[in-house]
């Protein structure tokens, strides 16, 4: 042993087997998160012969120590002397992927994947697929439940015979009597269909993933709509109708709608997988029908996917397709009862003007935006105007700037503070594409209505909102119209009001850079110094150590220094605190 | 005659007459718009493409045929109630939805009061009337946080004929008449499992209608008894381990707890098997106060049949103790005191010391009512039999904390209450208790000081690893 310089006999096994048996949960938690230090402690050896098996035999403790043990043995090959010893790793983590736990099982799982890479061929056939085998025909559901997880990370590696048992258990599993097997089978069948030969996916895996789709849960038909997409992609494109499409074109009608959601949810990938044939004779019409699902679930879902689904239709009759059968739905979906779907197609619905280019966007999509800008739900109207971008990119913003305007003012004007959080996030966006004329005329009162809102978060967004405006504009502009009106605040008899000077001075000093700030701002800021609330005072402390760095060393010396010298002798003991700390700061002092 | 019929045997929730809609103030939550809609069908996907409205041709009376005609004209009726109506849509078909409702109501009556109505053709059109009716897909949930503490339940909008399927099957299944052996042929697992998805439902009025619907089943079918346990199980297991959602846990405990009762002795493993794998898991879902009682009711059954199973229970409970939610834990107090109240002196002695480490532990919460709850404990004169006999193994293990929250806990109720334990202590064992007074400040300077020894070897252990680690460039030596 390297650290043979007499140490390790320091640590008697006793000793650390105590620390990992403490009776405080959270000290047992602790040692086992340090298992490796243990390791390390005792070599390899003695971690093989004495620290695994204590492990091994000892798993019965709170899930949250087995949930840190599982973790910690998936990076514990070189602590047992590298791949060579690796499966002395696998009885504890055997034992672990049969626990009830969910996150534990499926942690042991992880760590038997991670660590299968590093057992040689012969090993994986001698220590791991026993292993594999022993899980699959356990008893109680979990261990058969763990098995579906390591079926597809020792298959590549193992010599025929071996492949021909796997696929068995894997059958087997497929069909177990537990519902919970089942869905474990079916989540881990299209990885499984990946690693094997093309003629077994074509004779095992579309047999099993026909009667999973099938099943008489729903939970586990749904999970074959996720193997699907990666079945389908495996196939020739000449096998799909036959293979494939049968068991897809059901799941998209299935009586439960957790199905149909699925369906929905997987539609661009689907899409992809089956290639473009079959997207336009059969996805089309089932993307209609999910459009017009009776549950809203599933058209919110459908109504999410629209334009990928419209991007990704073979460029040939794209517009055909669109014009005549997704539109139609769409612009049902526009006045849908649920709001949810609604607000899913307002994210969306702008993207389709790229696609359908300057003229169908103005006949056909502008009525739409317009309609959703008026929408009595504001998530709809948010959404909408939050992708703006797409249209003014195809017709430019003009055309919706009449019906835009009203829509903001309402929502800047809404009850609801969140409301008017969201709006005031998109205001630096949509300044940038209306333009500084536009804003000048139409938003910057909005802006600056917004500093005196009685929400801090909203006076706290609408400072933000004005940096951000700055930056985009530019200082001449600010110095011409917000910077008068900010400054003029400070007068304001509500000190609340008074400190939203000092916030957007914070704010805005550096964009607006050195002169503004010296000339304009920090005159500002030392009459305020002498103001009665000392809310106010200790923020002007806190201002003039932010606008500091922005101003030149005389302005420093002359003018920041006396008034922090003032504050420090201040009566208020928070005044004084951020006085001697600007001061500090600042190297003043 | 019709007129008194049917009276809801159980009592109807008090959901069935409350407002759907209550808006919050903040409308811009999900919760709150959704709430001030409408309430909602759970008939979801049953009405995708229908668009006709539905004719039924009136039938006679059935007491105003003949008897010998009666029964023919009862299965006409039935396949006529096989129609099921979109209740969503209150407009449409009101003069058919109203002669489906009496069609249902005199059916009712019909199965209650009369005789040799019960042919064996009756059985399939029965099962198949009540399965168009009642097996459907329930519909999303409003919303996916739904609280059934806190939201009002999706109510059933096709409940005017629902209740009366229900009411009806119920009838059928307690009819005299009613064979079993003829029924099963019909009433088979795959109508039990359909039957036992249906619990899921919001509508606290049909779970209630499905609970007595299961045990009659249960009851009557004796060959689906095992499949019905092991589905339920299941069930319970996707509960606890996979989706933390399904409305009907509650139902189905009570229903199981009705079962445990007539479990014949020795139990089978399966049985203690469901009582360790599925009842005690249970307990660690985040919604357990929803259905505490009933498996608090299933667990203390489990133990009054066969004793020896409590050590493995409270084992369990032990290792599911809450960490952070108080008011969970003032639950687990609650069913370990129901549990004490039945065990036997034996079992106690087994498992004093673990169960005691958590109780002082509890003693010592800062939150008070679970300091309270576990001081409770000592009003219990059984419990505090069992804590005299064994006052030698117990007081040790409670002391310091009782001691340390004399002085320190801030709320002056908690002081006083564990003043009187301390007091009982003292009287049950004057010389430990003046043993383990005059001990208690070494014995803190000694935990102390093994604290400081524990640090100290983790600071070794870390200083190893960082040398080997700088001597090996991250490779680890063999």
């Amino acid at each position: 042993m390297a650290g043979a310089d007499g140490d390790d006999s320091l640590y008697p096994i006793a000793v650390l087997i105590d620390e990992l048996r403490n009776e405080d949960v959270q000290l047992r938690l602790n040692s086992i998160k340090k298992l490796s230090t243990i390791a390390l402690a005792l070599g390899v050896e003695r971690t093989r012969t004495e620290l695994l098996p204590f492990l091994t035999d000892t798993i019965y403790d709170e899930d949250e120590v087995l949930l840190a043990l599982a973790e910690q043995l998936g990076n514990f090959t070189m602590l047992v002397g590298g791949p060579e010893y690796v499966h002395c790793l696998l009885p504890p983590l055997e034992s672990l992927a049969t626990v009830e736990e969910t996150v534990v099982r499926d942690k042991a799982v992880e760590s038997l994947r991670k660590i299968s890479q590093e057992h040689s061929p012969v090993d994986l056939e001698v220590h791991f697929e026993p292993l594999v085998k022993r899980l699959a025909s356990g008893d109680w559901f979990t261990s058969r439940t763990s098995a579906c997880g390591l079926f597809s990370v020792c298959y590549p590696r193992v010599s025929s015979t071996v492949k021909a048992e796997i696929r068995q258990h894997f059958r087997t599993l497929c069909s177990d009597d537990t519902p919970m097997v089942r869905r474990a089978a079916a989540s881990k069948l299209g990885e499984f269909a990946k690693v094997l030969e093309l003629d077994y996916v074509k004779s095992d895996i579309i047999s099993l993933f026909t009667a999973l789709a099938s099943d008489e849960q729903d939970s586990v038909r749904l999970l074959a709509v996720e193997a699907c997409v990666s079945i389908a992609t495996l196939l020739p494109q000449e096998d799909l109708e036959t293979l494939v499409m049968p068991t897809l074109r059901q799941a998209a009608e299935d009586k439960s709608w957790r199905v149909r959601y699925m369906v929905a949810d997987k539609f661009s990938e689907l899409q992809k997988a089956v290639g473009p044939e079959i997207t336009k004779n059969d996805l089309v019409p089932a993307f209609q029908n999910l459009l017009k699902d009776c549950e809203a679930e599933v058209r919110a879902a459908a109504a999410n996917k629209v334009k990928e689904f419209c991007e990704n239709l073979p460029e040939d009759n794209r517009e055909q397709i669109i014009m005549t059968h997704i539109l139609p739905c769409v612009k049902e979906l526009v006045s849908d009862t649920n709001q949810h779907v609604k607000s899913a197609l307002a994210s969306v619905i702008m993207g389709l003007s790229t696609i359908l280019g300057k003229e169908n966007t103005i006949e056909h999509l502008l009525p739409l935006f317009l309609a959703q800008l008026k929408d009595e739900c504001p998530e709809v109207r948010l959404n909408i105007i939050s992708n703006l971008d797409c249209v003014n990119e195809v017709i430019g913003i003009r055309q919706l700037s009449q019906s835009l305007l009203p829509a903001i003012v309402e929502l800047a004007e809404d009850a609801k503070w969140r409301v008017r959080l969201a709006i005031i996030e998109y205001m630096p966006l949509l300044a940038g594409q209306l333009g500084v004329e536009f804003f000048d005329e139409k938003l910057n009162t909005l802006c600056m209505a917004w500093l005196i809102d009685h929400v801090y978060a909203i006076r706290e967004a609408a400072t933000c909102n004005l940096m951000k405006l700055v930056e985009k504009f530019g200082a001449e502009w600010a110095q011409n119209t917000i910077v008068p009106k900010v400054l003029g605040m400070a007068n304001d008899p509500n000190y609340l009001h008074r400190m939203t000077t000092l916030f957007c001075i914070n704010a805005l000093s550096e964009v607006c850079g050195q002169e503004i700030t010296t000339k304009q701002m920090l005159p500002v800021v030392v009459k305020m110094a002498s103001d009665q609330v000392a809310n106010v005072r200790f923020n002007v402390a806190k201002s003039l150590q932010k606008i500091g760095p922005v101003l030149d060393n005389n302005a420093l010396q002359t003018q920041v220094k006396p008034v922090l010298e003032q504050l420090k002798a201040d009566s208020d003991m928070d005044v004084k605190y951020f006085a001697q700390e600007a001061l500090t700061v600042l190297a003043l002092a | 005659m019709m007129g008194d019929r049917p009276s809801p045997p159980r009592a109807m929730s008090s959901a069935a007459t409350t407002s759907p809609s209550v808006d919050k103030v903040d409308g811009f939550s999900r919760k709150s718009v959704r709430k001030a809609k409408q309430k909602r069908s759970q008939s979801s996907s049953q009405f995708r493409s229908q668009g006709k409205p539905i004719e039924l041709t009136p039938l006679p009376l059935l007491k105003d045929v003949p008897a010998p005609e009666q029964p023919e004209l009862f299965l006409k009726k039935l396949q006529q109630c096989c129609t099921v109506f979109d209740f969503m849509d209150t407009l449409s078909d009101l003069k058919m939805k109203e002669y489906k409702r009496s069609t249902l109501n005199e059916l009712v009556d019909y199965v209650t009061v009369s005789r040799g109505y019960l042919t064996e053709q009756a059985y399939p059109e029965v099962v198949k009337m009540v399965s168009h009716n009642i097996f459907r897909t329930l519909p999303p949930s409003d919303s996916n946080e739904f609280d059934p503490e806190e939201d009002e339940p999706t109510l059933e909008a096709s409940w005017p004929h629902l209740q009366l399927v229900y009411e009806f099957f119920i009838r059928f299944l307690e009819s005299q008449e009613f064979q079993p052996s003829i029924a099963k042929k019909y009433i088979d697992q795959k109508f039990v499992l359909q039957l036992l998805e249906l619990f899921d439902s919001e509508d606290p009025r049909e779970r209630d209608y499905l609970k007595t619907v299961l045990h009659r089943i249960y009851g009557k079918f004796l060959g689906l008894r095992a499949f019905i346990r092991k589905q339920i199980n299941n069930i319970f297991l996707r509960f606890v381990y996979e989706t933390e959602h399904f409305n009907g846990v509650a139902e189905l405990l009570e229903i199981l707890g009705s079962i445990i009762n007539g479990f014949a002795l020795p139990l089978k493993a399966e049985h203690k098997q469901f009582l360790v794998k599925v009842l005690i898991p249970l307990h660690t879902v985040r919604s357990l106060s929803l259905f505490h009682a009933q498996l608090a009711y299933c667990i203390v059954q489990f133990l009054e049949k066969d004793p020896t199973l409590t050590e493995p229970v409270i084992r369990g409970l032990l290792k599911f103790w809450p960490k952070t939610c108080s008011q969970k834990e003032v639950m687990f107090l609650g069913e370990l005191e129901e549990i004490l109240d039945v065990i036997e002196p034996t079992q106690f002695v087994k498992i004093q010391e673990p169960l005691f480490k958590q109780i002082s532990r509890c003693v010592s919460s800062p939150h008070f009512q679970v300091a309270e709850r576990a001081l409770y404990y000592w009003n219990n004169e059984y419990i505090m039999s069992l804590i005299e006999e064994n006052s030698s193994v117990i007081l040790p293990i409670m002391f310091a904390n009782l001691y340390r929250i004399s002085k320190e806990h801030w709320n002056p109720a908690i002081v006083a209450l564990v003043y009187n334990v301390l007091k009982a202590f003292m009287e049950m064992n004057s010389t430990l208790f003046d043993e383990l007074t005059a001990s208690y400040k070494s014995d803190r300077q000694r935990e102390k000081k093994k604290e400081k020894e524990r640090e100290e070897l983790w600071k070794k252990l870390e200083d190893l690893e960082l040398k080997r680690g700088l001597r090996s460039d991250g490779i680890i030596p063999t």
